[in-house]
């Protein structure tokens, strides 16, 4: 009986020293342990693993392929539904999507879906990226605005059907929160990141970065000037969210954001670089995402104790499951249900401390979760010398103020119908932008359905 | 890649260079700023923009070489590409929403201090060509480290020099002679813009406010992307905080919180300086 065989387990680097370097923490499988695991999948009629993942790829299909050594129809198989096996594999919370879902995990572990995905995308980057391609141009131009994983799909399906696609980016490097949020531990920016990108310049795609649209250049102009039939909107959430508490603005107090783009952007932990980064002896992190995670890890790993302070239980932390154990086995402090107040200075102006409070769980709240209420009287203070705020972030105001007729609602987000058509002619969008902060393959899955109303919409408009 | 098509040295360390960047140079406006990364290794720096020329399709940028980033841009030359040139980045001026109509009724100071001169020539610049009054003050510690004065004279009505040895012009700070101006000379103004050092710009809000004369400064907090996405340009202006790369970079000088602009300008000095140290020694190892 298949079922009867346990779950592989991945090979990691071991924690103790995992915790003072960049590398990647998973080393994923290799054949032999990919097969073994592609052997424990029932291949049900009803796979309830595929109606769970964003994009409802056909996983019992492609692990097969996987158990008969034919990873290249593995890949083709995944392919039809997502453009980023290696980066989804890596980073999607599999626990609550495709393997929450599996039969096998009633009574035991279910399929390692996560982890074989990220095999056959990385056979497949390894193996089949030099193929060459020649696809004949439509003659229409659609310009994509990030090169995140929304704007990565789009323009990967729009190459791929013929369209002339550039993609503008506002920072210096391609990849989006790949590159300037995840860090290098979780997701290798040369070795996977930027070969996916690659595989999107041999399909045609141009890319120019340094290019702020809203600023540099605007929707109207690309529009009306530039000649593009349509454009797409994948410009993510990127505005941090601060507390509003006192002390705030004290040296030592930190956006995740900044933290995190300063390591991995603008790669503050390699000697070679020039970029500042203040770790210090204590950094306290307060949030419990993913983006969390990311920064408490970092911050570890450059030396500092680190610890999270959430004012959930940890059975509510957003964050996914491998990223809470990977932290613990890290050496990570977690401090639950605990509320800062305040950020307390020194007479120099540089965080010494955050005030908090405890928190006991009250009645669920619209989310779903059980609301944090203060206890009374609870107050005590967490010493520290960094504070770092991972408290979600939301869409850039930029292009609604910048472009008539696109609108967005109460918290930022700009406006689409399914499709992802915008309330603007030939303008469309998805991913964070219109979601508010939420993962990559649901950005990745938006891209592409968009895509297909840009096809389209510039066909009809072609007639 | 952006090349560098005109290099100039102003004063003492401080560079003018002139940078091929079309994009850039055709949405700028007076007021904004771009982020510039001299290599793979550098930062990304912000500099206010100091001139843009749509035609040609450049932008000028002047810099003070004083971090490492800075340092290794003042040491590339003619024709030497830079990595990263983005922007125009930041709201504009107020004014360049005012109709020439108005302008041409308003009578506008300027203080401008040290690197801080530099951008203020556009701004001037826009304001002589639609009619505005416009004088300006430009501040330095001696003549040696004057810089724009030449260009200056010729887009303003009256420019004044103050410098704090007496080596040029009236001798004292600009302060001193922003007061001189109003309560000897009987100078009227609508608007004050000044731009220079955050001590500098403090102190002239101080005594702009004596005068209830409405005083926009432009600041240069630290950034990492430039597009809102970092907070680290955080700054407390009337009592909220802003992002100086998004709100900004100029605001009413009277509502913002100065030290706490400079506390936080400092922030990241320590690791500055060890990065200065780290890499004279590299500098070092390749000259031998």
């Amino acid at each position: 009986m298949a079922n009867k065989i346990p779950r592989v387990s991945v090979r990691e680097q071991e924690p103790a020293l995992r915790a003072t370097n960049f590398e990647e923490v998973c080393y994923g499988y290799n054949e032999q342990e990919a097969q073994t695991e592609a052997s424990r999948c029932l291949n049900c009629k009803n796979p309830r693993c595929v109606a769970a993942c964003p994009v409802g790829i056909d996983i019992p299909a492609f692990i097969k392929k996987i158990t008969e050594g034919d990873y290249s129809a593995a890949s083709s198989i995944i392919a039809k539904d997502s453009s980023l096996p290696s980066i989804c594999g890596r980073v999607c919370p599999q626990e609550t999507q495709c393997e929450g879902s599996c039969i096998l995990g009633i009574k035991g572990e279910p399929v390692a879906i996560g982890k074989l995905e990220r095999f056959v995308g990385d056979w497949s980057l390894e193996n089949e990226s030099d193929a060459e391609l020649t696809i004949q141009s439509n003659g229409h131009k659609v310009a994509v605005i990030g090169s995140g994983p929304a704007g990565l799909a789009c323009a990967s399906d729009l190459a791929k059907w013929g369209y002339e696609v550039t993609v503008f980016e506002a920072l210096h490097k391609l990849g989006g929160v790949l590159v300037y949020g995840i860090p290098e531990f979780r997701l290798p920016k040369e070795k996977i990141v930027a070969r996916e990108i690659d595989s999107l310049r041999r399909l045609g795609v141009k890319f120019e970065t340094d290019v702020v649209v809203g600023r540099t250049i605007t929707i109207d102009s690309l529009l009306d000037d530039e000649g593009f039939d349509a454009v797409f909107i994948g410009s993510g959430a990127g505005l941090p969210r601060f507390m509003g508490i006192s002390g705030e603005n004290l040296n030592g107090v930190v956006s995740a954001n900044e933290f995190l783009t300063r390591a991995n952007l603008m790669r503050a932990y390699d000697d070679e670089y020039d970029t500042p980064i203040f770790v210090g002896k204590k950094v306290v992190v307060v949030g419990g995402g993913n983006v969390a995670m990311d920064a408490v890890r970092t911050a570890k790993r450059l030396g500092a104790d680190a610890v999270i302070v959430y004012r959930r239980s940890e059975a509510e932390l957003p964050a996914r499951k491998e990223e809470v154990h990977h932290a613990k086995e890290e050496g990570i402090e977690f401090k639950m249900l605990t509320n800062p107040t305040e950020v307390i200075g020194n007479d120099k102006g540089w965080v010494r401390g955050l005030r908090c409070v405890e928190m006991e769980l009250g009645e669920p709240d619209e989310s779903g979760r059980r609301s944090p209420i203060e206890k009374p009287n609870s107050d005590f203070e967490v010493e520290c010398d960094v504070v770092i705020m991972a408290l979600g972030t939301s869409p850039n105001p930029l292009l609604k103020r910048t472009t008539a007729g696109l609108e967005t609602n109460r918290r930022g987000c700009i406006v689409t119908n399914e499709q992802g058509a915008t309330t603007r002619e030939g303008v469309f969008a998805g991913g964070d932008a219109v979601t508010g902060a939420a993962t990559v393959i649901l950005a990745m899955g938006a891209g592409r359905t968009a895509a297909k109303a840009i096809d389209e919409y510039v066909k009809n408009k072609a007639k | 890649m952006f090349k560098i098509v005109e290099k100039r040295t102003l004063a003492d360390n401080i560079y003018l260079l002139r940078i091929e960047a079309p994009r850039v140079a055709q949405s700028a406006l007076p007021g904004q700023f771009v982020i510039v990364r001299v290599d793979e290794q550098g930062e990304r720096v912000p500099l206010t923009i100091a001139d843009f020329d749509k035609e040609q399709g450049t932008v000028t940028i002047v810099i003070q070489a004083i971090g490492v980033s800075t340092r290794k841009l003042c040491t590339l030359g003619e024709g030497d590409m830079i990595a990263d040139f983005a922007g125009p980045l930041g709201n504009p001026s107020e004014f360049v929403e005012m109709s020439a109509d108005e302008l041409s009724k308003r009578r506008f100071l300027f203080v401008a201090g040290g690197v801080g001169t530099a951008p203020v020539y556009p701004q001037v610049k826009w304001l002589h060509e639609r009619g505005a009054k416009v004088d300006v003050i430009i501040g330095a510690k001696t003549a040696s480290m004057l810089i724009y004065t030449e260009q200056m004279k010729r887009v303003c009505d009256n420019l004044y020099i103050a410098t704090d040895d007496g080596s040029c012009g009236f001798k004292g700070m600009v302060t001193a002679k922003i007061k001189q101006l109003i309560d000897e000379e009987g100078k009227q103004y609508n608007e004050c813009i000044a731009i220079g050092p955050m001590i500098m710009m403090k102190f002239v809000t101080l005594t702009t406010r004596e005068y209830s004369l409405r005083t926009t400064v432009s600041l240069n907090a630290l950034m990492v992307d430039g597009t809102g996405m970092c907070g680290a340009c955080r700054v407390s202006v009337g009592g909220k905080t802003r992002f100086t790369c998004v709100d900004g970079p100029e605001f009413d000088g009277h509502e913002v919180d100065f030290d706490e602009a400079m506390r936080r300008q400092a922030m990241y000095r320590s690791q500055e300086s060890n990065a200065s140290v780290k890499h004279e020694h590299k500098c070092n190892c390749y000259g031998k």
